[in-house]
C-alpha cells in the first residue's frame, strides 16, 4: 500500500502544541458570550417568527437587551424570569422581551433555582429535538446506506430554493452522494438568519430553516429512489454560525462547513466573536452527529500551495484541538485540504499526492475532505475537465473520505446541470478505473513524494511551535495563516461580544457541555 | 396536429437557454479576435455571449470557448420520429419464436458495402462473440448467418443473398463522407427492386449515423443506430418473418 513516512513523535508534538493554542483561547471563550449565541439559546428554547418588518424575533429581543447593556446575564435569565412570572410559553416570553413597553424588572428577581426550574423543561425539549433528528438520520441510513468513499460532493446554487431542490435530485440521479446548497453572496456577514423559503439570491440561496427543510425533503426522496443515502450540507459560518448549527441540527442536515478560523481570515469577522461562536456551534454539532467540513482549502487560494502547504496541516491540528474541546468525535471532523498547486509546475501531481497521503495518514479516523482546483482553473473547460480528473485520481489513490467534485466551468459560472453531470461521470470513471491503485503501489522510501511529506510535516511543527509561543491572536495578526492579517478587536461583529457576568445563565450550553 | 411545445436549452433554470460553443477562428488572439468570436456567437443566436477563453492553438488560429443564452427553441410538439417497434426479447424467447412459429432456420446475409472497410458494426451483430455481452446471430440455432465482410459491391451482395434465398440482408455503413452511405444504400434497394424480389427480403441498415427514420427514407425496412444489440436485430427479423409467413398462409 502507498504510504509516506510519518514520524509519530512529530505528530504527537503537533497535537500538544495545538492543544496549548486551543487551551489559551478556551479561557477566553468560557468568559464570553455573543449576540449570536444568545439568539441561538432563544431559538432553542422555542422562540420563532419575525416582526412585521421581517426582523427575526430573536434578533429584536436580543438586540434590545444588548443595547440596554443587560446581555451579560444571558437571554435565558430574562426568559426564565418572565416564565416564573407567568408567561405561558417561551414564545410569549420572547415577545415580551422584544416588544413590551418596559424591560424586565430585575430588582426583585426570582431565585436562581426558580429560574432554572422554569427553563429546564424547554432545555430538555431542545435536546430532545436534536436527538430525535439524529435518530431519524440513523434510521434512514439503515434503510438506505451511503455510497462508498470518497463520497461525491456537489454544489447547487440557483438562488431559488425550489430550483435547488430540483437540481439536488438531478445530482443524486447522476451519482452524487452529498449535495450542498451554497449560500447567497455575503450571507455570512448578515447578523440575522432570514425567515421562511427564499426564491431570490445572488450567487446562491439563503440558508434559512425552511430552506433546509425543503432540501431535506428532496434529498430524502432521492435517497429512497436511488437506494443510496444522500447527505445534505450547508454553512455554519459567519455571524450566525451557532444559529445555523441549531437549525441544521434540528432539520437533520448531515454536514456543515464549520471552521474555527475561516470567518476571521476570509470574511474579516472579529476573532473574539468567531472563537466564541465556533465553540457553541460545535457543541450543538457534537450532539447532533453532524460532520463538520473545515476550510483549510481556502488558505491555498490566497497563499501559494507549494510554499504554504504546511499552514494547512498546522491549521488542521488547530481545528482538531478546538473541535475536541467542543465535544466532537474524530469521526465528525472533516478536515479540509485542496488540490491547488499550479498544474504546470513540474511534478505538481506528485506534491498533491504527497500532501493528500500525509493528511490521510495523520488523521486516519477523520472523514477528510478533499477540495478541487479552483485558483488555477481557466475558461478552457476542456483542459479544466482533465485537471479535475487528475484531482480525482489523487482522491481515490489516497482514499479521501469526502471529495468535492471539480467543475470544468469553475472559472465561468456557478455549476449548471450539465457541468455536474459530466463531472460526476468523469469522477465515476476515475474512481472505477483506479479503485485499488493505492493498495497496489508503494512510494519510494526516499523519493520525491516521501521527501515532500517529511518536509511539510517538519514545517508544520515549526509553525505550530511559533504559534504556541505567540498565541493564536498574535499569530493571526502576523499573517501566519493564508497570508491574511487580522487584529483582535478589528473585523465585523466585535460589538456583539460580551463578557459574561459572574451569574451568567445559559442552561442550554450547560446541558450540552454536560452531555456524554 | 400536436399543441406547440417549445423548449429551450437548460442551464440551471427553465428557459435560461444556456449553452457553450467551442470553435477556432483563423486569426491570432487579440482584442479584435475576441470581439469577432463574440459576434460569431451572436450570429449563432447567443445573447450576451461570454468569451470564456481565447488561446492561440496554432499560428494565426485562435481557439475559443464561449458561453451564452441561445435564443432558439424547438417545438417538440411538431416532431415525430419513427422508431423500430419490436418487442424486447431474450435470446431464448427468440429461439422459441423461430422454432415454434416459423419452423425453419432464417437466412441472414450481411456486409459492409461499397468502399466501407469498417466491419465493427456488422461483426457485432452477426459474429458469435456479439456485442456488450449479447451474442451475435451466428450463435443462434434459429439463424444461418453469412457475414460477407467489407467492401462488398451491391451486385455481389444481392446475388449472394438471392442465391441463398435470404430472409434478410443486413447492410452496415460506417463511412459517411459526402453522404456516400446514403447513395450506396439507396442503390442496393434500387437494384433489388429492378431485379424484382424486393418483397421477398427484409432490408436492414445499420451504422453510427443511421437511424430508423433515415433507413425508411432510403427504402429499407428498418434502421439501427449505435449501441444496437444483436438480440434487437434478431427479434425484429424473427417477428417480421413470422408476420409474412402468416400473411402468406
Amino acid at each position: 500500500m502507498a504510504t509516506v513516512p510519518v514520524d509519530t513523535n512529530k505528530v504527537e508534538r503537533c497535537r500538544q502544541l495545538a492543544q496549548h493554542v486551543a487551551d489559551d483561547v478556551q479561557r477566553f471563550i468560557d468568559g464570553h458570550t455573543t449576540t449570536g449565541v444568545e439568539r441561538t439559546v432563544l431559538r432553542a428554547l422555542g422562540a420563532t417568527g419575525a416582526s412585521e418588518e421581517g426582523t427575526p424575533l430573536v434578533n429584536v429581543a436580543v438586540d434590545r437587551y444588548h443595547e440596554a447593556g443587560l446581555l451579560d446575564r444571558g437571554i435565558a435569565f430574562y426568559i426564565g424570569i418572565v416564565l416564573v412570572r407567568g408567561a405561558k410559553s417561551v414564545q410569549e416570553a420572547a415577545e415580551e422581551l422584544a416588544f413590551a413597553k418596559e424591560l424586565v424588572n430585575v430588582d426583585s428577581t426570582p431565585s436562581p433555582d426558580a429560574i432554572a426550574a422554569a427553563l429546564a423543561p424547554h432545555v430538555t425539549k431542545a435536546l430532545a429535538r436534536i436527538d430525535s433528528a439524529r435518530e431519524e438520520r440513523e434510521a434512514l441510513k439503515r434503510e438506505v446506506t451511503p455510497g462508498p468513499n470518497p463520497l461525491k460532493y456537489v454544489i447547487v446554487a440557483t438562488g431559488n430554493i425550489y430550483d435547488d431542490a430540483l437540481q439536488a435530485k438531478a445530482a443524486a440521479h447522476a451519482g452524487a452522494d452529498i449535495v450542498a446548497v451554497i449560500r447567497a453572496t455575503a450571507q455570512s456577514l448578515l447578523d440575522y438568519v432570514p425567515h421562511g423559503p427564499t426564491t431570490e439570491g445572488y450567487g446562491g440561496t439563503f440558508a434559512t430553516q425552511e430552506n433546509f427543510r425543503i432540501i431535506r425533503e428532496a434529498t430524502n426522496d432521492a435517497a429512497r429512489n436511488h437506494g443510496r443515502y444522500i447527505l445534505q450540507t450547508n454553512y455554519s459560518s459567519g455571524l450566525c454560525m451557532s444559529e445555523i448549527a441549531w437549525m441544521a441540527a434540528v432539520e437533520r442536515l448531515d454536514m456543515l462547513l464549520n471552521d474555527a478560523m475561516y470567518g476571521i481570515l476570509f470574511r474579516d469577522i472579529n476573532m473574539c466573536r468567531t472563537f466564541v461562536d465556533q465553540y457553541v456551534s460545535r457543541r450543538l454539532i457534537g450532539r447532533s452527529g453532524i460532520i463538520i467540513n473545515t476550510g483549510e482549502d481556502n488558505y491555498l487560494t490566497t497563499a501559494d500551495a507549494v510554499e504554504k502547504a504546511h499552514t494547512v496541516l498546522a491549521s488542521q491540528f488547530i481545528n482538531e484541538a478546538f473541535a475536541l474541546r467542543a465535544g466532537l468525535r474524530e469521526e465528525q471532523m472533516g478536515l479540509g485540504h485542496a488540490y491547488e498547486i499550479n498544474p504546470w509546475l513540474e511534478d505538481s501531481f506528485l506534491y498533491e499526492l504527497a500532501q493528500a497521503q500525509l493528511v490521510r495518514q495523520i488523521f486516519e479516523r477523520h472523514p477528510i475532505k478533499w477540495m478541487p482546483p479552483t485558483k488555477h482553473k481557466v475558461g478552457d473547460i476542456f483542459f479544466a475537465h482533465v485537471h479535475d480528473a487528475l484531482f480525482s485520481l489523487v482522491g481515490i489513490t489516497t482514499n479521501q473520505s469526502i471529495e468535492l467534485l471539480g467543475m470544468f466551468s469553475e472559472a465561468v459560472h456557478n455549476p449548471m446541470l450539465m457541468d455536474r453531470y459530466l463531472s460526476l461521470k468523469a469522477t465515476r470513471y476515475v474512481y472505477t478505473a483506479a479503485k485499488h491503485l493505492g493498495d497496489e503501489i508503494e512510494f519510494k522510501p526516499n523519493g520525491r513524494i516521501a521527501q515532500r511529506a517529511v518536509n511539510v510535516l517538519d514545517e508544520a511543527v515549526a509553525l505550530l511551535e511559533q504559534v504556541a509561543r505567540d498565541g493564536i491572536w498574535d499569530s493571526i495578526a502576523k499573517g501566519a495563516f493564508a497570508d491574511v492579517k487580522r487584529t483582535r478587536t478589528g473585523g465585523k461583529g466585535y460589538r456583539g461580544v460580551i463578557g459574561k457576568h459572574e451569574r451568567y445563565m445559559n442552561p442550554l450550553l450547560d446541558a450540552l457541555e454536560g452531555a456524554p | 396536429m400536436n399543441p406547440k411545445q417549445p423548449i429551450r436549452a437548460y442551464g440551471d433554470r427553465h428557459g435560461d437557454g444556456m449553452i457553450q460553443l467551442s470553435f477556432v477562428l483563423p486569426i491570432a488572439p487579440s482584442p479584435r479576435a475576441r470581439e469577432a468570436a463574440k459576434r460569431f456567437a451572436e450570429a449563432h443566436g447567443l445573447v450576451d455571449p461570454l468569451v470564456a477563453t481565447m488561446e492561440e492553438c496554432a499560428e494565426n488560429y485562435a481557439f475559443f470557448v464561449v458561453y451564452g443564452s441561445s435564443k432558439h427553441s424547438v417545438d417538440i410538439g411538431s416532431i415525430e420520429v419513427p422508431e423500430v417497434s419490436t418487442a424486447s426479447r431474450t435470446r431464448e424467447e427468440i429461439e422459441e419464436l423461430i422454432k415454434k412459429d416459423i419452423g425453419r432456420k432464417l437466412v441472414v446475409v450481411g456486409a459492409c458495402t461499397g468502399s466501407d472497410a469498417h466491419t465493427v458494426g456488422i461483426d457485432a451483430i452477426l459474429n458469435y462473440k456479439g456485442y456488450a455481452g449479447d451474442k451475435g446471430l451466428e450463435s443462434y440455432k434459429g439463424f444461418e448467418a453469412y457475414n460477407l465482410g467489407a467492401q462488398v459491391e451491391n451486385d455481389q451482395l444481392a446475388a449472394r443473398a438471392r442465391g441463398l434465398s435470404a430472409d434478410a440482408i443486413l447492410v452496415s455503413q460506417v463511412i459517411t463522407q459526402r453522404n456516400c452511405h446514403k447513395d450506396n444504400s439507396r442503390a442496393l434497394v434500387d437494384l433489388i427492386e429492378r431485379q424484382g424480389w424486393r418483397e421477398q427480403v427484409l432490408l436492414l441498415l445499420g451504422g453510427p449515423r443511421i437511424d430508423h427514420k433515415l433507413a425508411l427514407e432510403l427504402g429499407f425496412d428498418a434502421g439501427f443506430g449505435p449501441g444496437t444489440k444483436p438480440a434487437e436485430v434478431a427479434s425484429f427479423i424473427a417477428e417480421r418473418v413470422r408476420e409474412r409467413t402468416k400473411a402468406r398462409g
